[in-house]
């Protein structure tokens, strides 16, 4: 005779089964994040206060504040993000929707996803070269800055391509048959639905321009500077070359100091990072297909 | 009769495979052609020459000339404003991302219309002839995506319509859309016809012979047959292959 509870029964625990094992397995990639900010949180307290935050380093950073490495790694990411985000969107969009499917422009594309790949000590290298020698800036905010910048176009380059080719083909059509020219369907179908996208890699940049040390070692980031830039010409301190200083060259730190700058690092990055996914959903909630 | 649009010795291929073969057509103004044929045998691609969308595929080859009103349609290197005098619906419908009222005013809002009655004034127009108005007149504001798709299909005719083309170009308009609705929209397109011209590719013979006032038969890329609608479906008619399409004998 059909019974076909035991069977469902069967099939319904190995169900469970699965729908169990990831969830532990996600659960345990999600645990370190939540780890190092609890950790951060348990040993960098002490140190941590608004005189903390709004005070400059004193007594060789063994005591004070962090105040103007904030300040620099402020100017970094916003000088970065401007150059490097228009540039990124606009050689994305040639990409997609202007350059013929040939072979240089595949090379072109597989290059920027190289690029993506090449360590932040070597984009260094080439700032150095580049902007603070040739371009003659000097070591200096803006030398970093645009070495940060450099370092990030791939990053933003990929993800917006990605979201500039998720558009259906079919809106284009659509928007080309009715006597829209090529630039009015990027501007008013194509990019507006690619915002979310666009906004991720924008994302991803800011977080690894906060957290990069390497990249602005050689460019434009002073070991201690007892005063705040007074322009993009001026060197500059960063919350993550502070984190290594104090960690590793300073003797005599607190012990929460350390810890504390991390804490402040993470949460800069991390508000910047819930910004954009409120953004995301404003975004995603207006487009619908 | 003045002919609005003459094909001359059109050869179209995609990569190696000839879709149409040295078709001359001429399509005269006020009239409205009704191309049948079997799947595959070029109706759509025709279309698309007609309005340059094949500028848009890389591997399509294209050899002889249109002329619309006398004029090469290759003449401007851009194809935007022919596209602006041609209405092209296509067979699967496509409601952008947008709310309706922005699908329907966005031909005339990228032809440079600003002023926001007028804009209005040509949503109600269009979506009344494309008989979407009842339908969706208290939600203008909600997106055209959520629309069912026989709507979505109204919604296109309505934009093709929308920056008032000289020809309107129609794929198969009516697949999705019930009898009743289809009758309607019909009727709107033998009133058109006193202003534009319309060529119209559908594979419901019935249609042709209800709408068209000529018939053109294809097959593989050529015309077998092209004629008024009383010598076509009297059964005056050059090649059997097209009596026996009619008759749905063919295949």
């Amino acid at each position: 005779m059909f019974r076909p509870s035991h069977e469902l029964t069967k099939k319904e625990l190995k169900e469970k089964n699965y729908q169990n094992l990831l969830s532990t397995i996600t659960f345990f990639l999600f645990m370190p994040a939540l780890i190092i900010i609890f950790l951060l949180f348990l040993k960098g307290y002490p140190a941590l206060s608004w005189d903390f935050i709004f005070q400059d380093p004193i007594n060789g950073m063994t005591a004070g504040g962090i105040f103007p490495t904030i300040v620099g790694t402020f100017w970094l990411v916003i000088i970065s993000v401007i150059v490097s985000c228009p540039l990124g969107v606009i050689a994305a969009i040639y990409l997609s929707e202007y350059a013929a499917d040939n072979k240089l422009n595949r090379m072109i594309r597989l290059a920027i996803l190289n690029l993506a790949g090449v360590p932040s000590i070597v984009h260094a290298l080439f700032g150095l070269g580049a902007f603070v020698l040739f371009l003659n800036m000097g070591t200096s905010i803006l030398a970093a800055s645009f070495t940060l910048a450099v370092m990030n176009l791939p990053v933003i380059i990929t993800s917006t391509l990605e979201s500039l080719q998720s558009v259906p083909l079919s809106y284009r059509e659509a928007s080309w048959n009715v006597g829209a020219s090529k630039l009015q369907t990027i501007r008013h179908i194509v990019l507006p639905n690619s915002i979310p996208g666009i906004l991720t890699g924008l994302v991803f940049s800011v977080g690894r321009s906060a957290g990069e040390t390497a990249a602005i070692l050689f460019t434009g980031v002073a070991f201690y500077l007892p005063f705040l830039p007074k322009s993009v010409f001026d060197q500059c301190m960063s919350l993550s070359m502070h984190l290594f200083t104090i960690s590793t060259q300073v003797v005599g730190v607190p012990d929460a100091y350390p810890f504390a700058t991390a804490l402040v690092l993470i949460l800069l990055i991390l508000s910047v990072n819930s910004i954009s996914v409120g953004l995301r959903y404003y975004f995603r909630t207006r487009r619908k297909w | 009769m003045i002919k609005k649009i003459q094909i001359k010795d059109l050869t179209v291929n995609y990569g190696s495979k000839d879709v149409i073969h040295s078709l001359n057509l001429d399509i005269y103004q006020n009239e409205i052609l009704a191309i049948i044929g079997p799947a595959n045998s070029g109706k759509s691609s025709l279309l698309k020459c007609l309005n340059r969308m094949t500028d848009f595929n890389n591997s399509a080859r294209i050899t002889g000339d249109i002329l619309l009103d006398d004029e090469s349609i290759y003449k401007d290197e851009d194809s935007t404003f022919l596209r602006r005098r041609i209405g092209m619906v296509s067979p699967l419908p496509v409601g952008l991302p947008m709310t309706i009222k922005e699908n329907v005013t966005y031909a005339p809002r990228m032809a440079g219309c600003k002023d926001p009655a007028e804009l209005d004034a040509i949503m109600e127009d269009c979506l009344k002839k494309a008989a979407l108005w009842d339908e969706v007149k208290d939600r203008l504001n909600t997106l055209a995506t959520k629309l069912s798709g026989g709507q979505q299909q109204r919604l296109t005719i309505a934009r093709a319509l929308s920056h008032h083309p000289e020809v309107l170009c129609l794929d198969e308009f009516s697949i999705a859309i019930d009898p009743v609705t289809t009758m309607k929209i019909e009727a709107v397109l033998n009133e058109l016809k006193k202003n534009i011209t319309i060529v119209m590719v559908t594979n419901v013979i019935n249609q042709a012979k209800r709408l068209g006032d000529r018939t053109a038969m294809m097959l593989h890329g050529k015309i077998l047959d092209l004629n008024t609608n009383e010598r076509i479906f009297g059964g005056e008619v050059t090649d059997i292959r097209t009596k026996d399409y009619i008759e749905g004998l063919f295949g």
